[in-house]
């Protein structure tokens, strides 16, 4: 989540105080990413030194000073939306390294091991989910970074489901293979670090 | 008393060496009010349940318990009125009836139970406008869209004074915003007090139960924990608790 750039956008419907940032910031994220004002204001300086935003008065209290977005800002926004974020890499995931390992040693139930994670990720879907079951309270930013939450949860049972059917089949052609296999993928991951 | 019980309920299919388990001692309960869901790959016997819970299917062993009634060694004609009367299905490809409308299809099974057409179409009229489908009720299912389509099955499932909901895969190919769609109308016949069933593995739909019971090969191995406070996810601590 980068706050320098959610504070550049919202700096580019108009001129903003440090606290109603904050506030705009946690509107606009459904309140899914908390923000204290300490880090409201250090971003302001730093985006101040960067050049993409500036206020009147540099000498008055940070509180007292109203905030606007330079052009520079303006370019830097729009270069930062129109950027995908860096997914070529695998990320180091624990969970995944955690079944590759209980994978291989022999006293350990992997499937075991998959269920209780399943769980724990199923479990917090649900209470993601409740989150957004009274649709009274319901805001679509808010809507979004849920779903966007649930989708990523998702992925993680899904992939527990194809590690366990993937190591049943493995189990079924050959014992002996499925403890072979999953190790190759293991070094793979770790020669990115 | 819980609507539905399923008590140490076993399925066998074949015999001899081509003996298959596709259900094993699974005890399970769902009270009035509540949506249970179940998770597991395709062939952990989720569907079996599903069709042994719905008396479509008789156990090999065990009982199942619909509103305080065993319905195994129930007669044909009991267990038809069962299904007419308490249990409510949605499939994952809808089978509405392509030659009846909207509202003749959601009001079909009333009208199978010796309610008057008449009695029977406001009860669907009315079943659909909680939907938010009275404005489609004269339409035939090849003039809805997919989405549509499931609220009338769900229509269908609920109308009259069923309390008990079974569904299987209850999205079908439906996209995830449809899919939603669904699983509040599920839930809110929860609130009025069904009691439902959702077979699923989707994990998405899975999260909108009250309590999700994890089948493998036939067993319940595992369910999940009763809810926590939604607010602890906001207090930025969704760390694992198995962390090292």
């Amino acid at each position: 989540m980068s706050v320098r750039h959610s504070l550049l956008a919202l700096l580019s419907e108009g001129q903003k105080y440090g606290f109603q940032l904050r506030q705009e910031f946690e509107a606009s994220t459904g309140e899914v990413w908390p923000l204290n004002v300490g880090q409201v204001y250090t971003t302001l300086q730093r985006l101040e030194r960067d050049g993409l935003a500036e206020s009147d008065d540099a000498d008055a209290d940070e509180r007292q000073r109203n905030y606007r977005i330079t052009e520079a800002g303006e370019q830097e926004l729009s270069r930062w939306l129109r950027t995908p974020p860096d997914l070529s890499q695998p990320p180091r995931d624990e969970l995944v390294i955690k079944v590759l390992v209980a994978s291989r040693l022999p006293d350990v139930d992997v499937y075991d091991v998959i269920q209780v994670h399943r769980r724990y990720v199923v479990q917090l879907m649900q209470q993601w989910t409740h989150l957004k079951e009274d649709e009274a309270n319901f805001d679509l930013a808010f809507a979004l970074a849920v779903d966007a939450e649930l989708f990523r949860l998702d992925a993680v049972v899904r992939w527990l489901d194809a590690a366990d059917g993937r190591l049943h089949r493995a189990a079924f052609e050959s014992t002996e293979d499925a403890t072979v296999a999953p190790p190759r993928i293991a070094r793979r991951i770790g020669a990115h670090r | 008393m819980s609507m539905l019980e399923l008590r140490n309920v076993s399925k066998v299919y074949g015999g001899g060496t081509t003996e298959v388990d596709a259900i094993s001692d699974i005890d399970l309960a769902v009270d009035r009010g509540s949506l249970v869901a179940i998770m597991g790959p395709s062939g952990s016997g989720k569907s079996t349940l599903l069709t042994i819970a719905g008396t479509l299917e008789q156990p090999t062993t065990g009982d199942v318990m619909i509103n305080g009634s065993n319905v195994v060694g129930m007669s044909r004609n009991d267990k038809a009125r069962l299904r007419r009367r308490t249990i409510g299905y949605v499939f994952q490809d809808f089978n509405l009836l392509a030659g009846l409308t909207a509202v003749e299809n959601v009001s079909l099974p009333l009208e199978l139970d010796g309610i008057s057409m008449r009695k029977a179409r406001a009860q669907g009229m009315s079943a659909l406008e909680e939907l938010g489908l009275v404005d489609r009720a004269e339409s035939y299912p090849d003039q809805l869209s997919g989405g549509e389509r499931q609220r009338v099955a769900i229509a269908r499932a609920v109308v009259g004074e069923r309390s008990l909901l079974l569904a299987d895969e209850p999205s079908g190919a439906l996209d995830s915003v449809n899919g939603e769609a669904v699983m509040r109308m599920i839930l809110s016949a929860c609130h009025g007090g069904v009691a439902a069933l959702v077979v699923t593995h989707d994990a998405k739909l899975a999260s909108w139960a009250d309590r999700v019971v994890f089948l493998r090969d036939g067993k319940a191995v595992d369910e999940t924990l009763p809810p926590q406070q939604p607010e602890d996810l906001l207090s930025n601590d969704t760390s694992s608790p198995s962390e090292s």
